[in-house]
């Protein structure tokens, strides 16, 4: 099993969701959050003051899967999430050690 | 206004006329002479009196509905950490007014001749008195003019409008209590002090100072007061970092444009009920007059941020474009009557193009403002004040700018002394630790929006 953690413009979102959808992913744990990487925030100007905005709003998609599914899922998380643009984002895998539907004590694959 | 219902017989036709009437009549009560026969041939009798104080009834609840403006837009213009408090402080103000102008201010701005230094201080000392219950002509205190419920209502209104404008500019770290005990001094006394000076009959106006509706007498009042305020209060935490200015964007900016719309619909009532009567055709002509050239006014500020913003900035300041169209609101108000709307929306546009330039001069000063109430209060007040002879050949550049001298020598060395003495006694800021906390947890403990984080 695999746990993926891809971060991607707040518009990208609902994109992603339906691009999940379509390969037969039926779960994922989304959060609001805010960073940087080389894009380095951006430069605003308040009431003729110029200020940074060092991070940036993002959105982080959380998914464990099936370790043969990493491959699609990572390839279309990247084709719908892609603007061609800095700040687009990134996707991280981890192994997955062991998975529990606390409902009904499931383990396993069985449990995504 | 009674509407008693009753059967009608007759035709669909003559059904729906006088249904039209009767619904008319009750929405505007003027409008209930207008359908009256006699009407036509001669006007009631004291209807100028009626109409006068119908004036000042409608024109005070709108100011009064001002109080709310400068609530919301505070309440945008501050970060969420301090939204309760914001919000605290005006209420609380607004109650306090009531409270000073009552005790004291009212019969301080207005002696009626009885001065006990002439022309500067009224002899009258003590609270505000209305008529009897359900007078008549004979008793009326002034029955040339309005009553005198209707004029108390009308003025206590601007007074709370001037402590409005103070705590906007010294947000996120004033002490609740302090700010509380300057507000009831300056309702008290500082304000109508020096408005009697002017609309009390006292020596500005002998001097031919003109002042429509408080450009001066008003809103820079309000303005020196938050000056001297911000200025011994000292800048927010962070403000100022390393020789630069730190902004501290606002958190709510639909709430802060709400609050802009709600002022200058209070506005009309503000320039417009200051026409003082509307009993003849000459009076509603006038008053019809400072509707419009107010609205113009307000539109020229807002229009000359929003041109100003994107040419210096290369992107439209929303916060600037709410200040401009304020300030085109004060440009406008010390001379409402006698500009074309013309003239009224250029006064206006200078006023926009001053809150543009002003609000970041004062940064340059480290005069921390959060809502940018001392430019368009203060700056833009002195210019419509200044404007007056521009369209009105009565007043005089003299006598206007001594007078803006005066009212703010007073008004910024009475509430310096204000300001310090509290400082000294109880202290006016929260410490540095609950300044970062935000107010609403330090020192009320209640979030503007739990729900949000929990």
């Amino acid at each position: 099993m695999k746990y993926i953690i891809a971060i991607i413009q707040p518009g990208k979102l609902t994109a992603v969701h339906e691009a999940l959808l379509d390969i037969g992913i039926t779960g994922m744990t989304v959060t609001e959050v805010q960073g940087y990487g080389r894009q380095k925030g951006k430069s605003e100007i308040y009431r003729g003051a110029e200020y940074t905005v060092h991070f940036l709003p993002k959105v982080k998609i959380e998914l464990a899967l099936p370790a043969k599914m990493v491959a699609k899922a990572i390839d279309v998380i990247k084709t719908a999430s892609s603007s061609g643009k800095i700040g687009d984002g990134k996707i991280f895998t981890f192994d997955l050690q062991e998975a529990v539907r606390i409902r009904t004590n499931e383990t396993g694959e069985s449990a995504l | 206004m009674k509407l008693v219902k009753v059967p009608f017989k007759g035709n669909i036709w003559e059904y729906l006329m006088v249904k039209t009437i009767l619904k008319y009549s009750c929405l505007a009560g003027a409008a209930s002479l207008l359908a009256s026969p006699a009407f036509a041939q001669e006007a009631p009798e004291h209807s100028v009196f009626i109409l006068n104080s119908l004036l000042f009834l409608m024109a005070g609840f709108l100011v009064m509905f001002m109080a709310c403006g400068f609530c919301m837009l505070e309440a945008g213009l501050v970060r969420s950490k301090n939204t309760t408090m914001q919000l605290t402080k005006n209420i609380s103000l607004f109650s306090i007014a009531a409270v000073g102008y009552y005790l004291l201010g009212y019969n301080l701005m207005y002696p009626l001749g009885t001065w006990s230094v002439d022309g500067v201080f009224s002899g009258v000392i003590g609270v505000a008195v209305m008529e009897a219950v359900g007078i008549s002509a004979d008793n009326a205190d002034d029955i040339s003019y309005a009553t005198t419920g209707s004029d108390y209502f009308f003025q206590l209104m601007f007074c709370a409008a001037t402590a409005s404008i103070v705590s906007g500019a010294l947000a996120e770290r004033i002490k609740l209590w302090p700010f509380l005990l300057f507000t009831l001094i300056l309702t008290a006394f500082i304000y109508p002090l020096q408005a009697s000076w002017k609309w009390g009959g006292g020596f500005l106006d002998e001097m031919g100072f003109l002042d429509f509706a408080g450009s001066t007498v008003v809103h820079s009042v309000g303005g020196w007061a938050a000056l001297a305020g911000a200025l011994i209060l000292g800048p927010r935490i962070g403000k100022y970092k390393d020789g630069k200015v730190v902004p501290m964007p606002g958190a709510n900016l639909p709430i802060a444009t709400l609050g802009v719309f709600i002022l200058w619909l209070g506005w009309f009532g503000f320039n417009g009920g200051s026409q003082l009567a509307m009993g003849t055709v000459g009076d509603i002509a006038d008053v019809s007059r400072i509707f419009a050239n107010t609205n113009a006014a307000a539109a020229g500020g807002a229009i000359a941020a929003l041109i100003l913003t994107q040419v210096v900035y290369g992107k439209v300041d929303l916060t600037m474009v709410l200040n401009g169209a304020l300030a085109g609101l004060v440009s406008i108000t010390a001379e409402p009557l006698t500009p074309t709307l013309g003239a009224a929306t250029l006064i206006g546009a200078v006023g926009g193009l001053i809150v543009v330039f002003s609000v970041p001069l004062l940064d340059k000063f480290k005069i921390d403002d959060v809502v940018g109430a001392i430019p368009v209060h203060l700056i833009a007040g002195i210019w419509g004040t200044l404007a007056v002879p521009v369209t009105n050949s009565d007043a005089s550049f003299g006598t206007q700018i001594v007078s803006i001298l005066i009212v703010g020598a007073f008004t910024f060395a009475a509430s310096a002394v204000v300001w310090f003495i509290i400082k000294a006694v109880v202290g006016i800021r929260v410490s540095e630790e609950d300044e970062i906390a935000g107010l609403d947890t330090s020192e009320l403990g209640m979030d503007a929006y739990p729900d949000f984080s929990k």
